[in-house]
């Protein structure tokens, strides 16, 4: 046997990118058993790592690691018929007829995803276990990455997914694309979904990095399928188009030496024109439709950052304007968080505390450390480092993510040298 | 095909404090619940104020202990259920979603799959 060359570890991480989920979707029409069929779609992978390297790359992967998945599907069906005549099937619409040789099933494969989005992101689901299937299932991210996602372990993580797979089967959550009717409610969730797992890489709760590169990916990649399979959907193109034009300043929010970097302070130069291009086309399309929705405004309000030359000469009055259609449509302590932030940047850092004031005594943001580090900015700029000081360390005290403290205590040590700076010139 | 248990629950003062008039809305929704579940409905029953109820249980001396009252002293308490059939859970939410206690701000309706003992017994 040869040795693993990179080859074969690229196009196979390049295979699981992509094709996870068309091969897992190609084995549950096997299956009908969401863990067999992910149980066979892990052995394919793991049996092409070898046999690739023996025998050379496939022309075409997906189709290697689908025959090979629903062989071994076939196979411990066989074996365990008797079993598994005993356990819930999952339930689906016999409308594709299931292809019993190994044509490649390409047609259906593209519908299947979708059934499958809607079924982990079914609201008999908890959100977390929703997110949590999403990523195994959809995206194939290993149990351990979920879990580490979630900051749980893995144990509590495995538990959890099985729960989930367990109620899919039992309580018989359909392996089905909802009808037009019920359409645009269950969408909401599969956007949330993604949404909250493009925030969570774009902001690492917890860790070294800011930036969890793998899940914003998993996040695009879902998005632009989503609005592949939906097209007249404007709220699945919005959100694809917010992903897109938040995305693009990825490689400008860490400075070289892994510092945190503000929207305020960050090199436009490195933001990611083409991605912006990209999202602001899909974004006018999405508007042109019909009235926006949530994530229509918020693509809008990343749109507006995306194309102003610097934080001082960004459009504010459009910026708080776009905030005042959102909490109409999305009434949230963040987004009145963001607003007052901006009418700060409109009116003066006097105009923004005095909007923060009444967001102290909402109890969702209490542990909230975005709203302490933005009251912070505007005492530090209304030149009361003493409060600047207090407020950015309540901010520290809120976050774990260490980018985000580094960049906190800079900021404390930055207004105590002005402080006496200040201190020494008014004594000379 | 599967059968799910469907419970009703409330908030039973208020249940009382209803006017015929209200009471009545109340076993008109029900009726046409009735009609659009059609054969899907296997059976259902309202039940007795919680009062009426009596709890058994295992006692320390291995006996039964019987006392008053339901399981669970709750403000809502389970007024009524119905045992549907159905597709999916798709299918029971939608018939389910139909029940006119959700149009009170205290209905609460629990949907719980049936154990098929077809499939699950050896």
């Amino acid at each position: 046997m040869s040795g693993l060359s990179d080859d074969v570890v690229v196009a196979l991480a390049e295979a699981h990118r992509r094709e996870w989920a068309s091969v897992l979707t190609a084995t549950v029409r096997l299956t009908r058993d969401l863990d067999l069929a992910e149980e066979c779609t892990q052995d394919a992978f793991a049996q092409a790592l070898t046999t690739w390297s023996e025998a050379g790359i496939p022309d075409r992967p997906g189709a290697w690691l689908t025959t090979v998945a629903r062989n071994r599907a076939r196979d411990l069906l066989r074996r365990e018929a008797v079993l598994r005549r005993k356990l819930p099937q999952l339930v689906m619409d016999d409308v594709l007829p299931v292809p019993d040789d190994d044509r490649d099933p390409a047609p259906a494969v593209a519908d299947d995803r979708l059934r499958l989005i809607f079924t982990c992101c079914h609201p008999a689901l908890s959100r977390e276990a929703q997110v949590a299937l999403t990523l195994r299932l959809l995206c194939g991210l290993s149990t351990g990455e979920v879990a580490r996602v979630f900051l749980v372990q893995e144990s509590t993580m495995a538990a959890r997914i099985t729960r989930a797979k367990r109620k899919i089967a039992t309580a018989r959550i359909p392996y089905r694309v909802p009808s037009a009717d019920e359409l645009p409610v269950r969408l909401d969730a599969v956007l949330d979904v993604l949404h909250l797992v493009f925030t969570t890489g774009h902001t690492a709760p917890l860790g070294p990095a800011l930036v969890r590169d793998d899940l914003v990916d998993s996040a695009l990649r879902l998005g632009r399928l989503l609005h592949d399979l939906l097209p007249q959907e404007s709220e699945a193109t919005a959100l694809l188009a917010l992903m897109l034009l938040t995305g693009a300043r990825r490689g400008s929010r860490v400075s070289d030496s892994g510092g945190l970097v503000l929207l305020a302070d960050q090199d436009r130069g490195r933001w990611d024109r083409g991605q912006i291009t990209e999202g602001v086309g899909l974004l006018v399309g999405a508007l042109g439709r019909r009235p926006p929705g949530r994530y229509a405004v918020q693509a809008a309000l990343a749109a507006v950052h995306a194309e102003a030359p610097s934080w001082e000469a960004t459009d504010w009055g459009e910026v708080v304007a776009l905030y005042d259609v959102l909490r109409t449509l999305w009434p949230s302590p963040v987004v009145e968080l963001n607003r007052a932030v901006a009418l700060g940047m409109r009116d003066g850092p006097a105009a923004g505390l005095a909007a923060l004031d009444p967001l102290l005594d909402e109890p969702r943001l209490a542990t909230y450390p975005y709203l302490s580090a933005a009251r912070a900015d505007f005492l530090r700029r209304l030149g009361r480092p003493d409060d600047a000081t207090a407020a950015f360390e309540e901010a520290l005290q809120l976050t774990d993510n260490e980018v985000e403290r580094a960049f906190l205590r800079g900021r404390i040590d930055e207004v105590q040298a002005s402080r006496r700076d200040e201190g020494a010139a008014g004594s000379l | 095909m599967a059968k799910y248990l469907v419970l009703i629950y409330g908030d039973e003062q208020q249940w009382d404090a209803r006017t015929p008039d209200e009471q009545e809305t109340n076993h008109a929704g029900h009726r046409a619940f009735a009609a659009a579940a059609g054969v899907r409905v296997v059976g259902g029953e309202q039940l007795e104020a919680s009062s009426t109820a009596t709890t058994l249980r295992r006692g320390p001396d291995g006996g039964v202990t019987v006392t008053d009252g339901p399981f669970l002293e709750t403000k809502e308490v389970l007024g009524g259920f119905y045992l549907l059939q159905a597709a999916d859970l798709d299918e029971a939410i939608d018939l389910a979603g139909r029940l006119p206690e959700l149009t009170t701000s205290h209905g609460a309706v629990e949907v719980w799959p049936v154990v098929d003992l077809s499939t699950s017994m050896s």
